[in-house]
């Protein structure tokens, strides 16, 4: 019982909108990640869902419950917040069980946890320490522990890897998944990293200027973004986009090969070699593309070279709006059949 | 070595050069505050220390007389009067005003509306000369016309002379103390709550606190240091302030108000005694470095800053 959804919520301030009309539902047990450039609203959905912001418009709902008017107590959450928060007076200990002592957690319950969850951070060894002693990921992790130690039915999580360094951050990702899995947790977690976002989530939301852009599966966004926005967004590197007349077509890196007849004809601008494969950018008609090829490319900077790729793999967007073109022809043949 | 130095001449002598102008700079800039210091506060207190241990005669030599003037203020009543006065009537004004402050502050701290004008309106108190608000508070406590008498009479109570009974004279001038002073102190903590993060509160409330544990474990905590900074400004001020006494009570009746450095001022400019009242001075200085000392030592290490 700790689906959470919301309905048609709308944030204003003054009259800029920062969190528009959305409307999304988290799965009980699932992980939704927030995904979106910064400043689009994700933070701001996130404080809604808390409490710690009141809707101008739409209600939230935790379980079968309408929370929109409910204190962040009554909503039974736990919640990572993107400056930390943590207490600057109190140990690295007393922030983690700070809740486990409201809610009068026996001493030995609260000491049991608390080892537990210092495992899982790594903060062992810092127990003792205030926080303005700690680097900013250390920090980071105190905040996280804070929220896992609740093991609440819903946790809300704003860029809670953001200061680590990639190592740590793959190791703390599999970690949160794995608890969020094992606790049954539904997990609404914000990120602007599309990484995290694509290997974590259960279903991804993609925002932009406070509305929702593409609400999907991770593969769904991958394989069949609904707007070159999604398309420019999701994907290292993006897809490409060239345009053709009045629309955009789209093509994922990996799915242009460099050919020695036919094909479109491209200048080499630079190589990234990353190991299993390498990233080949290049300009179509003063276009950036990129493209993927597997292992060590033996293409060098200033070669022209060839390019072609099957039309199965092209998306096409509307050039004015960006929303993706097959959708539309789908729909008309729907139409048309029925 | 020489031969180096004159190849490379801006390389060796810049450091040196910069770190002896830069304290000479630190030294220049620090003059004026160190001489006004030394010639209005060093030297004036060892003045005083020194003027304790004699006596002057009437044809204006001085003698030294050692700890003879002290003998004498252990022996003087209404100095230790005086003490005991000065200790009730801190012990009246600085836990209340603090308290009243810190609850004034978390109330114009809130987003409200009218609340630029609530925090004008505790703060107007401060900014009253002391001379001006004895007056006021002079005709709140006038027997029979006073404000406080014609209440009294609408409950058909009797006019009661509220500076002139020693039963009372204390608690007036306390209550008027505190009035003063909590909107000023009500500044620092409305200074200290704004430089606190709302964050803290908002994952506290997440965490299911309630606004007293809150309070208690969280705002209060962060507040320490102000508190420090408050009580000590309050116990300062409570062997400080004695304007009001030269308008309303002028010590009486039979010192049941006289306060330390007030009876000072008696004994230095009525009485014409200045030996004894540099004897009576360093009681003063003694007992406020002492507190400087215990904030300093003590306290400080205690307290949580940012
Ligand atoms: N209290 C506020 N008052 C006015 N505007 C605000 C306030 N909080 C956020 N905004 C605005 O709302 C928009 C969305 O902010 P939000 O914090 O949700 O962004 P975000 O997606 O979390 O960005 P980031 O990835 O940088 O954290 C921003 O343009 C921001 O300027
Ligand atoms: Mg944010």
């Amino acid at each position: 019982m700790s689906a959470i959804r919301l309905d048609h919520i709308t944030k204003s301030w003054g009259a800029f909108r920062a969190v528009d009309d959305v409307s999304l539902t988290a799965d009980e047990g699932s992980l939704l990640v927030l995904l979106g450039p910064s400043g689009c609203g994700k933070s701001t959905t996130l404080r809604l869902i808390a409490g710690l912001e009141q809707p101008d418009g739409g209600t939230v709902t935790i379980g079968d419950v309408d929370v929109t008017h409910m204190t962040p107590a009554q909503r039974r959450i736990a919640m990572v917040f993107q400056s930390y928060a943590l207490f600057p007076h109190l140990s690295v200990a007393e922030n983690i069980v700070f809740g486990l002592r409201v809610r009068r957690v026996s001493r030995a319950e609260r000491d049991e946890r608390l080892k537990r969850v210092a495992d899982i951070v790594g903060l062992g060894q810092l127990l003792d320490r205030k926080p303005s002693q700690l680097s900013g990921g250390q920090r980071q992790r105190v905040a996280l522990g804070r929220a896992i130690i609740a093991e609440a039915k819903v946790c809300l999580m704003d860029e809670p890897l953001s200061n680590l360094d990639a190592k740590l951050r793959h190791e703390m990702r599999t970690e949160i998944r794995a608890l969020q899995q094992r606790l049954g947790m539904t997990m609404v977690y914000v990120t602007h990293d599309q990484t995290e976002a694509m290997t974590m989530a259960d279903r991804v939301v993609l925002m932009r200027e406070g509305r929702v852009e593409q609400n999907g599966a991770p593969e769904q966004l991958y394989n069949r973004p609904e707007t070159a926005f999604t398309a420019r967004f999701i994907g290292t590197p993006p897809m490409n986009l060239l345009t053709a007349g009045d629309r955009l077509i789209g093509i994922r890196p990996e799915d242009i090969r460099v050919v020695s007849q036919d094909g479109r004809m491209a200048q080499v601008k630079a190589i990234e070699h990353l190991g299993a494969d390498s990233i080949v950018l290049c300009e179509i008609d003063g276009k950036p593309v990129a493209v993927r090829q597997n292992g060590f490319s033996k293409v060098a900077s200033g070669d022209t070279i060839r390019l072609a790729w099957d039309s199965i793999h092209e998306h096409h967007f509307e050039g004015s709006s960006g929303r993706r073109l097959d959708t539309v022809a789908d729909d008309q043949t729907q139409i048309a059949s029925s | 070595m020489s031969g180096q130095t004159d190849t490379h001449p801006l390389i060796s002598r810049k450091p040196r050069s910069y770190a002896w102008w830069n304290a000479v700079n630190a030294w220049l800039l620090l003059l004026p505050a160190a001489v006004l210091l030394v010639a209005f506060t060093h030297y004036p207190i060892l003045a005083t220390i020194r003027h304790s241990l004699f006596v002057a005669r009437r044809n204006g030599t001085e003698v030294f007389v050692g700890a003879d003037n002290y003998r004498a203020m252990a022996a003087d009543p209404i100095f230790w009067k005086a003490l005991i006065n000065n200790f009730w009537f801190a012990l009246g004004t600085i836990p209340t005003s603090i308290a009243l402050a810190l609850l004034m502050a978390l109330w114009v701290n809130r987003n409200m509306r009218g609340r630029g004008f609530l925090r004008l309106a505790y703060f107007t108190p401060t900014v009253l000369p002391m001379i001006a608000v004895a007056n006021i508070w002079l005709f709140f406590y006038t027997p029979d016309y006073g404000l406080l008498d014609q209440l009294r009479g609408l409950f058909g109570l009797s006019a009661w002379n509220w500076l002139g009974e020693p039963s009372t004279v204390m608690g007036c001038l306390i209550v008027m103390v505190i009035w003063k002073e909590a909107g000023f102190f009500m500044i620092f903590y409305l200074a200290a709550l704004q430089q606190l993060s709302p964050d803290l509160e908002e994952a506290a409330a997440v965490e299911g606190a309630s606004r007293w544990y809150t309070f208690r474990r969280i705002t209060f905590p962060l507040l320490m240091p102000t508190t420090l900074f408050v009580a000590i400004n309050a116990v300062i001020n409570s062997f400080k302030l004695v304007d009001h006494l030269v308008i309303m009570t002028k010590g009486g009746p039979s010192n049941a108000s006289t306060l330390l450095l007030y009876y000072i001022y008696e004994v230095a400019f009525t009485f014409q005694d200045s030996a004894y009242a540099a004897t009576l001075t360093v009681v003063l200085l003694v007992i406020l470095s002492t507190l400087a000392l215990l904030k300093f030592g003590y306290l400080d290490r205690r307290i949580h800053y940012q």
